[in-house]
């Protein structure tokens, strides 16, 4: 049987996925970004997922405003990624899971969720710049991804009840698919942040951190956000952070959190991540003095960086 | 028919890009897409105004789209994501674009993201008429008092922090 054994939520700015591509890693600015995900990237070496559901949202890319699905599932088996203007990203091409994927549309349609079914799809930075961060810059993606999209370029986007519950659909698909997978899901996008109009460059760390703060002990008070408290207090652009509640939904009710990191800016935005343990991988495989371990290991690593007052 | 007022249409300095913008803004979006491709920005650069005729422009979103009048194009019904590929075809960032568009100096607005960027107090509400719900407000006494500056702030109309020019959403 194939099991979320974690969750992960990270930003997706553009200019980070720049920032890779034009090797400026190692710059003081880009620097104090990237440090904070080098134990990611060694957790994600360990935990070594099967399949990688990666929500993210298309950024004019994929759907233009000729066509824009609330939620979109990838089931080709490959996605490019996209000129989003400035050519294609140099990362490999992404691997599907169609098997799977389909698995998920057929069980969370029947659900009640109206997936929007994509087997042709270019992606971009949304899901790109995630993936580095967590899997750094191989030839080849280490595992196959399953592409969620949501919308949350037009208003208005999926509530964050929906989202939440969506992840709890996708959830039971998982466990209902035979084969013995093990699957990380991401959440991407956020945090506080705008970048349109005359109120752009908006950073709400206070807001950002019990979101944080929430997301391990308290998701379904997050549900109940309105969509306006997120644009008047996380930047219009903010609204994205509902994509994590997708993540959220689609673990346990009590996780571990192994990790965290924030920070304030790249470019425009406040970059927040989060690693979530689902319990259950632990009791499952009799490790729980193991996964004590880890979580303490982890604590150490932990880092709040408030840069904003 | 007249359009019913919006709960968001009381952020300051935002445009929320609603279904109606959407159906505003179509043919700047769609110009935008074109420009993913090589040949289309090769195209336009060689000659913006003869390229922007095929996508039944108004006049006032061609003017806005030479003019590199970002808010404007915001009010027309442009989005951001989709204006950020003009953006890109002129070799402009997000960062760059979200400069512009608060009216600040790149270094200006670069230096005000790196202490930690806008800050959220004074720029909730236009009409002053927002509070704070009382588990944010009950929090600390320094929030109250930064909320009571920034009621001042907003029916000023002034959507930018002083740090940054203020400007009129017009602008």
């Amino acid at each position: 049987m194939a099991r979320i054994i974690a969750g992960v939520a990270s930003s997706h700015v553009p200019a980070i996925g720049m920032a890779i591509d034009q090797k400026l890693t190692e710059e003081p600015y880009w620097q104090r970004v990237f440090s904070g995900f080098e134990k990611s990237k060694e957790w994600m070496a360990k935990a070594k997922p099967d399949v990688a559901i990666v929500v993210y949202n298309d950024h004019a890319s994929a759907f233009s405003v000729e066509i824009v699905p609330t939620f979109a599932l990838g089931c080709a088996a490959e996605f490019p990624p996209a000129d989003e203007g400035w050519g294609p990203r140099p990362v490999p091409v992404v691997k599907g899971h169609p098997e799977l994927a389909s698995h998920i549309a057929q069980s969370v349609i029947l659900d009640e969720f109206d997936l929007t079914i994509c087997n042709k799809m270019e992606v971009d930075h949304g899901l790109t710049v995630p993936m580095n961060l967590l899997f750094g810059s191989p030839k080849e993606w280490p595992c196959p991804v399953v592409p969620v999209a949501v919308n949350v370029v037009l208003y208005p986007p999926p509530t964050g009840h929906r989202c939440f519950m969506l992840g709890r659909a996708i959830r039971k698909a998982i466990e209902s698919y035979p084969e013995d997978l093990k699957v990380v899901i991401f959440g991407t996008g956020g945090m506080s942040h705008q970048i349109s109009g005359p109120r752009a460059g908006l950073i709400n760390s206070k807001f950002d951190k019990a979101f944080l703060d929430n997301l391990t002990k308290d998701p379904k008070k997050l549900t109940r956000i309105p969509h306006l408290e997120y644009m008047r207090e996380a930047g219009a652009e903010g609204i994205e952070m509902v994509m994590w509640l997708i993540m959220r939904g689609a673990l346990d009710d009590k996780v571990d959190e192994v990790y965290r990191f924030y920070t304030v800016p790249a470019s425009n935005t406040a970059v927040g991540h989060i690693i979530l343990e689902n319990h259950r991988r632990a009791v499952a495989k009799g490790k729980r003095a193991g996964a004590a371990k880890t979580k303490r290991a982890a604590h150490t690593a932990k880092q709040f960086v408030r840069r904003s007052k | 028919m007249a359009r019913q007022a919006q709960d968001y249409e009381d952020i300051p300095g935002t445009v929320v890009f609603d279904a109606e913008k959407s159906r505003q803004g179509y043919p700047i979006n769609m110009f935008c897409m074109s420009l993913m491709k090589e040949d289309n920005r090769k195209a336009f650069k060689a000659n913006e105004a003869e390229y922007l005729k095929q996508w039944k422009l108004s006049p006032e979103q061609t003017q806005a789209i030479l003019q590199r009048d970002y808010n404007r194009m915001l009010e027309l019904g442009g989005n951001i994501y989709f204006t950020a590929k003009l953006g890109a075809t002129d070799g402009h960032s997000f960062r760059h674009l979200a400069a512009v568009m608060t009216g600040s100096t790149q270094d200006d607005y670069a230096a005000m993201m790196l202490a930690g960027g806008r800050s959220v107090e004074g720029n909730r509400s236009k009409s002053g008429q927002f509070q704070p719900k009382p588990r944010a407000a009950a929090k600390s006494k320094a929030a109250s008092t930064s909320k009571s500056k920034a009621v001042s702030k907003a029916t000023s109309k002034s959507p930018s922090k002083s740090r940054s020019k203020s400007r009129s959403r017009r602008g």
